[in-house]
């Protein structure tokens, strides 16, 4: 059972769960006075970056898998977790900026950057699985 | 998502009504390219309807220029609000694509 003022779910791996979590997600966000930019770009980007992550390539779309979704909020932020059952990855090591000229025409490698751009702190760390956490502050 | 695809003159109009996420992506990669298999060279989309794009909804619109490019065509976009303007800018697309305010001023120039 989630203590009061955290949200605590797990999905099935797969895509076409994102939208509506992140939505659930974002309503909470609303709830507790998050900026308009804040609920309309920061978190519904970051999150589906991070849901997307953890469903293609840490659980690797790998049937009867979970991803597991906490979202707290203490202090005027909102501390946003995803955990998936894969071995996990080096964040800085897979983070590649996607505005370079030779980079700027790929088709791929824009959601970390993002995540770390839209959001206030990005970390990777095992917990039962492999997680990141995305904190942002209420502004 | 969903997609309503409309021709103006020779360009086809596509309005993307959600959100472009990794979900749907393909969607609006099948439905350009064929139109381009149709034949259609000019193609602009309109975010008019839009709320949020991730990674590799970006990343669909990348690939999608580039093959209108080398098929001798021009992929272009109107319509971004604020947010989708900031994505752009923050990934520095906004260099890669002619971009609009307006559909009607993007149909001027295309």
């Amino acid at each position: 059972m989630a203590a009061p003022g955290v949200l605590d779910l797990r999905i099935p791996s797969d895509v076409q769960h994102i939208e509506g979590i992140v939505a659930q997600v974002v309503r909470r966000c609303a709830e507790h006075r998050f900026a308009g930019r804040q609920l309309t770009l920061n978190v519904p980007v970051a999150l589906t970056e991070a849901l997307s992550n953890a469903i293609l390539r840490g659980n690797g779309e790998g049937g009867g898998k979970e991803v597991r979704i906490r979202a707290e909020f203490v202090d005027g932020q909102v501390v946003l977790e995803v955990e998936d059952e894969g071995g996990g990855f080096d964040l800085a090591e897979c983070t590649s900026d996607p505005t370079t000229a030779e980079n700027l025409e790929r088709e791929d490698g824009r959601g970390l950057y993002l995540m770390q751009a839209l959001m206030d702190r990005v970390e990777r760390f095992r917990g039962s699985g492999n997680v990141v956490r995305l904190t942002l502050i209420r502004r | 998502m969903s997609l309503t695809v409309s021709h103006q003159r020779e360009v086809v109009v596509i309005e993307i009504e959600g959100q472009l996420i990794v979900s749907n992506r393909q969607e609006l990669k099948q439905r350009v390219l064929d139109e381009a298999e149709a034949g259609a060279r000019k193609i602009l989309v309109d975010f008019g309807k839009t709320g949020y794009i991730d990674s590799s909804g970006l990343g669909v619109l990348v690939s999608l220029a580039k093959r209108l490019r080398e098929l001798g065509g021009d992929l272009r976009l109107a319509n971004l609000n604020d947010d989708l303007q900031t994505l752009f800018e923050l990934t520095k697309l906004d260099t890669l694509f002619q971009i609009a305010d307006t559909r009607e001023r993007a149909l001027e120039t295309f």
